[in-house]
C-alpha cells in the first residue's frame, strides 16, 4: 500500500495556488493583453452633471494623428440598436412596474452626470486618442442638477427623464403595514431613528478595461472585459443592446484584480468597443484610469431612512416600520433596483424575532454617477439601520445592549423561521456566535480598559453588532417572482483526463477570492485527486457552460454545489467502469476519496483513479453497450433557498478628543459561514470585508457638490482605509450547517462588510457617551468627531 | 501626458540657462507634484530641466552653526542623517513623517520648499528655523521667501540650490494629517533659539505663517501653560470636505501643544 498523502480537503489551510502568479507579476489582466493590430480608444465625458447637448463638432479632432475614427452618440443612435438595460424589475405599491428610463451606450440630447460618455475617441494609440478628444468641441446647454436624494425629490427639482416624473424610479414596499401599525399604537416604547447610509467609491485595484474585436471571417465578436460575470454580460449585450446572437460572441474575464460588485454590471464601454469594432476593422483597447474609475464605476449605498422600532415592556421588538430612500444615480445601472429592495428590506428582521415589520423604500434619480450592488448590496444598509436601531433602543428602554439582544434572538430551535419580510432562514445560533465573541474581546473586563484610557486622555468606547445576512443567490423561481430577469443557478463540469487529472469549469468568476484553490481543494476531497492536479478555469463563454458569475457570496454555496453535483456524477460513472473491471456488482462498489481506489467492499481489490480514468478513455476493455466513454460530467445546480450566515461583531475605539480622530483599535468577528472548505481563505476574506466596512464606518465619504461635481473624485480626498487605520482582527468561524445544499456552506464574501461597520458606530457612540451623542452618521471623520465634542453639530 | 523637451544638465548655471531660454520650462527634481500633474493633464510645459543630474546641489553639511541641506536630498537622506538628527532631530523627524516610503525615497527638499503646498511639511521647517535660501542668484531669508499657495519669492528661472537651517536649541515639530491624502491638515513648528520664539504652522492656511502671539506667550515662558488660552483665528483659513476653517484653527492649538512637548 501507497503512505496515504496528506489531506487536501475540507478543513485545510491549503495556500492559495494562484498566489504565485499574481505575486510574481504573472497575472494576466485584461490591459496586459494586446490583440494583433488593435487600436485603442478614449472616451470624452461629460464635465457637467446636467446639460442639454447642442451640437458634437469632432472635426479638428478627427484630423489629429493617429486618429482612426470617432463616433458620437448620434453615431451609436443611427444603428437604432439598444441601451444599457436594467436586469430587475421592481414594482410600485400599485403594482405598476418601476420607470425604466433608457440607459444610452454613447449619451445623446443630454448628458445627466459628469462623466457620461459623449464621444468615443479611437486613434493608434491611447496618447493620440486623448489629445484628439481634447480637440472635439461639445456645445452644452448647461442645466440645474441635482445630486442629493431628498433635493431630486423636491417640487421645484430639476428633472433628469422624461420616463421618471418627479425623478422617482419607484415607490416600493413589502410587508404588511396594518399589524404593523396596530403594534405600535398597543406598544409600550417607540424608539426612532433618522439615519444615511453613506455613499461609497469602490476602488477595485485594477481599473476596469474593455477590448472589443470582430473576425470577419467567422462573423464572431470577442470582448476581453474586467466582469465578475462575462456570461451575463454576454447575455444582457448580445441580446438587449447590440443585437449578436450568443453563438456568435465570446465574453473573457481573465485574470480581474478585484471587483466588490463594481464588476458586476453590464457598462457602456464593454457595448461601446464591441459595437465599434467591426466599423474599425480592427480590435479596440480601453482602460480606465483611476480618475475615470473614481467617475464612472457604479457607487455603492447611498440611502436615507427612518426607522420606528415598538418594543414591550419587557423589551421585546413587536414592530418594526422603515421608510428608506435609496439613490439611483442618474441612469439604471444592471442590478441597481434590487439593491434597496429585495437585497436589503427583506433583512430587516436581522438575527430577531419581530413579529411584524413594513418597509417602503422610494429610489431616486440624481446628476450622480449610477448607484449598484458594492460588497454587501444591501444587506450592510439593513445591517447598520438595524443594529444601530437596537442600541439606541437598548439605551432608551434602559436594557443593557447585549440583553437586548438576547431577549429578541431567534432560538436554535425555532429554525426553520419565517420572517414577517419573506425569507426563511434555515439555521443559525446568534447565541453561541455572540457568547464567543463576548469572551474574544473580553466585553466583560471593557469598563477597566475605559478607565485605563480616560487616565490617558482618551475616550475609549465598545460596540456590538449581531447581525444576520442572504447570500448565495439564488433560487431562480423566487428571484423570478421577485423580478429578477434572469436565473441564478450555477454550473460546474468536472472533467477527468485520461491519466487522472482534473480539469474544473465553472460559471463563478475568481476575482481575488481564490476559487482556484477552494475548488481544488473540493476535488481534493470529493474525488481523492492530489491538489496540485486539478486545475479551474473560469472566466470564458467560449469553454464554460453558462453560468451567472460571483457576486452575493454565491461561489461556494451555489457553485460549488453545482461541483458536488458533476462529482457525484464522475463516482458514479466511475463505480460502474470499476465494476466491470473488477468483476462485481456496482453495488458493491466503494470509493475511498482518501485513497484515490474504488474497492471491492469486504475485499482487498481495487481500482485506483488512474486506472479508472485512462480505461474511460481508452475502452479497449469496456462495457461499451452499457457505459459511454469518457470521464466528463456537467452540472447545474439551483439552490432551494438563500443561505444566511451571521455572527457577531465587536469593535473596540479610542477617540483623541483634541482632534477627533477615532483610532480602531481591537476588532473581533465571529461568523457563523457554514462548513469551512479553506480556513485561511475565510479569514481572509473576513479580515478584506471587516476593513471595508471600517474604511465605510471612519473614513470613506463620497461627495458632490450642490452642482452635481464629484469633490471626492481621487485618492487626494477619498479615504480609502490604510492598514495604519484598522486594528487587529480576530476572527473565528462557529458552525451551523446550511441545511439545503450538499457541502452545508453558506458564504464568507460579505460578512465583514455587512457586520461591521455598526459595530463600530456603535463602539464611537459609546465612546462619547458623555458627550450626550445618540446617533451620528457614517463616516466618523476627525473633523466630525471634533465637531460633535466641542459644538455638538453633526450629532442627534 | 503632453509631449515636452526633456534636459539634463551638469551644473546650475546650465540649468538655469535652460529655464531662461524657455518661459514654458519646467524645472524638476523628484517629480511628485509635477509628475501626477502632467499625467493628468494640467499642466503643460514646452519643457522639462531635471535637475537630478547637478552634483552641487546635493549633499547634507554642517557650517559652523548651521546644517546647509543640497536641494536635490531626499526626504529620506534627511531623515536618516547623523548631522540632522544631532543637530536639529526635529528635521529628521519631520522628513521621516513626509508622505510614505515611495515619496520619501523620491521627494527632494528643494521641490517640496519651492513648490510651497499649503500642506507640504517642510515649509514650517524652513520658517520655524528661520532659515535662508540659497538660489542660483542670492540668499532669501525663510521669512521672505514664501508669499503665498505655491508662490515664493523666486523668479522664473531661478533655482534653488540650497537651504542653511541655523541651528536652534530646541525645536519641536507635530501635525495632524488629511486622512485621505495625508498631507498636513494643521501642523506647528516650534524653534527656541538665542535670538527667541518662532512658530511657524504649515497646513491650516493657504500659506505657512507665523503665530505670532504664540511666539511672544513662549518667548516669555516656554511651557504649555503660556499658548493654552491663545486661540489661532479660524479667518482666512483653509475649508474643505475634511474640515472647516474652525476645525483647522482649533488643530494649530493642539499641535502647537504637541511640537512643544515634542521640542522639550
Amino acid at each position: 500500500m501507497n503512505a496515504v498523502a496528506p489531506f487536501e480537503g475540507i478543513g485545510v489551510r491549503m495556500r492559495r495556488k494562484e498566489d504565485l502568479r499574481f505575486l510574481s507579476g504573472k497575472g494576466s489582466y485584461t490591459d496586459d493583453l494586446s490583440r494583433p493590430n488593435q487600436t485603442h480608444c478614449v472616451f470624452l465625458r461629460s464635465p457637467h452633471a446636467h446639460a442639454a447637448i447642442r451640437s458634437v463638432d469632432t472635426r479638428a479632432a478627427a484630423a489629429m494623428p493617429g486618429v482612426v475614427r470617432i463616433f458620437t452618440g448620434a453615431d451609436y443612435a443611427a444603428d437604432s440598436l439598444g441601451g444599457v438595460p436594467c436586469g430587475w424589475l421592481i414594482h410600485n405599491k400599485d403594482g405598476s412596474p418601476m420607470n425604466e428610463p433608457p440607459h444610452p451606450v454613447l449619451a445623446h440630447g443630454k448628458v445627466r452626470y459628469v462623466g457620461d460618455a459623449v464621444a468615443m475617441v479611437v486613434a493608434e494609440t491611447c496618447e493620440q486618442a486623448r489629445d484628439a478628444a481634447e480637440k472635439i468641441v461639445v456645445d452644452y446647454d448647461v442645466l440645474p442638477a441635482v445630486a442629493g436624494i431628498n433635493e431630486a425629490l423636491a417640487a421645484s427639482a430639476p428633472q433628469l427623464h422624461e420616463a421618471a416624473p418627479r425623478n422617482i424610479c419607484y415607490d416600493w414596499h413589502i410587508g404588511e403595514k396594518g399589524p404593523v401599525d396596530a403594534a405600535f399604537a398597543a406598544a409600550h416604547k417607540i424608539v426612532s431613528l433618522d439615519l444615511t447610509n453613506n455613499r461609497l467609491i469602490p476602488n477595485a485595484m485594477e481599473p476596469r478595461a474593455a477590448i472589443g474585436e470582430y473576425d470577419a471571417h467567422s462573423g464572431e465578436y470577442t470582448l476581453h472585459t474586467t466582469s465578475q460575470n462575462p456570461h451575463v454580460i454576454r447575455l444582457l449585450m448580445g441580446a438587449f443592446v447590440l443585437n449578436i446572437p450568443e453563438h456568435k460572441l465570446r465574453i473573457v474575464a481573465p485574470d480581474v484584480g478585484g471587483g466588490f460588485g463594481s464588476k458586476i454590471f453590464h457598462y457602456i464601454e464593454e457595448a461601446a468597443v464591441t459595437w465599434a469594432a467591426p466599423k474599425v476593422g480592427r480590435p479596440i483597447k480601453w482602460t480606465a484610469d483611476r480618475t475615470e474609475a473614481f467617475m464612472t464605476d457604479a457607487h455603492g449605498r447611498d440611502h436615507i431612512s427612518t426607522a420606528k422600532l415598538a418594543l414591550d415592556a419587557q423589551g421585546k421588538f413587536l414592530a418594526l416600520h422603515v421608510q428608506t430612500k435609496a439613490n439611483m444615480g442618474a441612469y439604471l445601472s444592471t442590478f441597481a433596483t434590487s439593491v434597496p429592495t429585495y437585497l436589503y428590506a427583506t433583512l430587516l428582521a436581522g438575527t430577531y424575532t419581530t413579529p411584524a415589520i413594513y418597509a417602503e423604500v422610494t429610489s431616486v434619480f440624481t446628476n450622480t454617477v449610477p448607484v449598484d450592488a458594492y460588497r454587501g448590496a444591501g444587506r450592510p444598509e439593513a445591517t447598520f439601520l438595524l443594529e444601530r436601531l437596537v442600541d439606541v433602543a437598548a439605551r432608551e428602554t434602559g436594557i443593557d445592549r447585549v440583553e437586548i439582544r438576547r431577549r429578541n434572538f431567534i432560538k436554535p430551535d425555532q429554525f426553520p423561521y419565517q420572517t414577517p419580510v419573506a425569507l426563511q432562514y434555515d439555521s443559525g445560533d446568534y447565541f453561541s456566535t455572540l457568547d464567543a465573541a463576548l469572551a474574544t474581546a473580553d466585553w466583560a473586563g471593557f469598563e477597566a480598559r475605559r478607565k485605563e484610557a480616560a487616565g490617558r486622555g482618551k475616550l475609549r468606547g465598545i460596540g456590538i453588532s449581531t447581525y444576520l445576512e442572504a447570500c448565495g443567490i439564488a433560487p431562480s423561481a423566487v428571484a423570478g417572482a421577485l423580478g429578477a430577469r434572469a436565473g441564478l443557478y450555477e454550473v460546474g463540469a468536472i472533467r477527468v483526463h485520461p491519466t487522472g487529472s482534473v480539469t474544473v469549469l465553472t460559471g463563478t468568476h475568481s476575482h481575488g477570492q481564490g476559487h482556484e484553490t477552494t475548488f481544488a481543494q473540493l476535488v481534493a476531497d470529493q474525488l481523492g485527486v492530489p491538489f496540485d492536479k486539478v486545475d479551474v478555469v473560469h472566466g470564458d463563454t467560449a469553454k464554460i457552460p453558462f453560468g451567472m458569475g460571483t457576486y452575493g457570496s454565491r461561489s461556494l454555496p451555489v457553485g460549488g454545489s453545482a461541483l458536488v453535483k458533476a462529482m457525484d456524477k464522475i463516482i458514479a460513472k466511475a463505480k460502474r467502469i470499476a465494476a466491470h473491471l473488477l468483476e462485481a456488482d456496482v453495488a458493491d462498489i466503494e470509493f475511498d476519496p482518501r485513497a484515490g481506489a474504488f474497492k471491492v467492499a469486504g475485499t482487498d481489490r481495487s481500482k485506483s483513479w488512474g486506472e479508472i480514468a485512462l480505461t474511460a478513455y481508452v475502452p479497449h476493455n469496456y462495457p461499451i453497450d452499457e457505459i459511454e466513454p469518457g470521464l466528463d460530467e456537467t452540472a447545474f445546480y439551483d439552490p432551494k433557498n438563500f443561505t444566511f450566515p451571521g455572527g457577531c461583531h465587536i469593535a473596540e475605539v479610542e477617540i483623541d478628543p483634541d482632534t477627533g480622530h477615532v483610532a480602531m483599535v481591537n476588532f473581533t468577528a465571529v461568523d457563523d459561514v457554514g462548513r469551512v472548505i479553506n480556513p485561511m481563505i475565510v479569514e481572509g476574506q473576513v479580515q478584506g470585508g471587516v476593513a471595508q466596512g471600517i474604511g465605510q464606518a471612519l473614513l470613506e465619504a463620497c461627495v458632490y457638490d450642490a452642482q452635481g461635481q464629484l469633490l471626492s473624485g481621487s485618492m487626494m480626498d477619498y479615504t480609502m482605509p490604510r492598514a495604519d487605520d484598522l486594528a487587529p482582527v480576530s476572527v473565528a468561524t462557529h458552525t451551523t450547517l446550511c441545511t439545503h445544499n450538499p457541502l452545508g456552506v453558506k458564504g464568507c464574501g460579505e460578512v465583514g462588510a455587512i457586520g461591521s461597520p455598526p459595530a463600530v458606530i456603535n463602539a464611537v457612540v459609546d465612546a462619547l457617551r458623555d458627550h450626550g451623542v445618540r446617533h451620528l452618521d457614517m463616516p466618523a471623520t476627525p473633523a466630525k468627531i471634533w465637531s460633535i465634542i466641542h459644538t455638538r453639530m453633526g450629532a442627534e | 501626458m503632453y509631449d515636452f523637451a526633456y534636459h539634463k544638465p551638469a551644473s546650475v548655471a546650465d540649468a538655469v540657462k535652460l529655464l531662461a531660454a524657455d518661459p514654458d520650462a519646467k524645472a524638476i527634481s523628484g517629480g511628485h507634484t509635477l509628475l501626477p500633474a502632467l499625467k493628468h493633464r494640467l499642466n503643460k510645459p514646452t519643457s522639462l530641466v531635471d535637475l537630478s543630474g547637478i552634483a552641487e546641489m546635493k549633499g547634507i553639511k554642517r557650517e559652523g552653526n548651521a546644517i546647509i541641506i543640497g536641494a536635490l536630498t531626499r526626504h529620506v537622506d534627511v531623515a536618516n542623517s547623523d548631522v540632522v538628527k544631532a543637530a536639529i532631530p526635529a528635521l529628521a523627524y519631520l522628513a521621516s513623517h513626509i508622505g510614505d516610503n515611495q515619496v520619501r525615497n523620491r521627494g527632494t527638499i528643494g521641490g517640496s520648499v519651492s513648490n510651497n503646498d499649503p500642506a507640504a511639511d517642510y515649509p514650517s521647517a524652513v520658517l520655524g528655523l528661520g532659515a535662508t535660501i540659497h538660489t542660483s542668484k542670492r540668499k532669501i531669508a525663510a521669512d521672505d521667501f514664501f508669499l503665498g499657495m505655491f508662490t515664493t519669492a523666486m523668479e522664473a528661472d531661478e533655482i534653488l540650490v540650497a537651504v542653511e537651517f541655523p541651528i536652534p536649541e530646541k525645536a519641536g515639530y507635530a501635525k495632524m494629517k488629511n486622512p485621505a491624502s495625508r498631507y498636513v491638515m494643521a501642523g506647528a513648528f516650534i524653534v527656541k533659539t538665542a535670538a527667541g520664539v518662532r512658530v511657524a504652522i504649515n497646513g491650516a492656511g493657504p500659506c505657512v505663517f507665523r503665530q505670532s502671539a504664540m511666539e511672544k506667550a513662549l518667548a516669555g515662558n516656554w511651557s504649555a501653560a503660556a499658548i493654552a488660552g491663545i486661540k489661532q483665528d479660524a479667518d482666512g483659513l483653509n475649508s474643505d470636505i475634511h474640515g472647516s476653517a474652525e476645525y483647522r484653527a482649533h488643530l494649530v492649538g493642539v499641535m502647537a501643544k504637541r511640537a512643544l512637548a515634542a521640542a522639550g
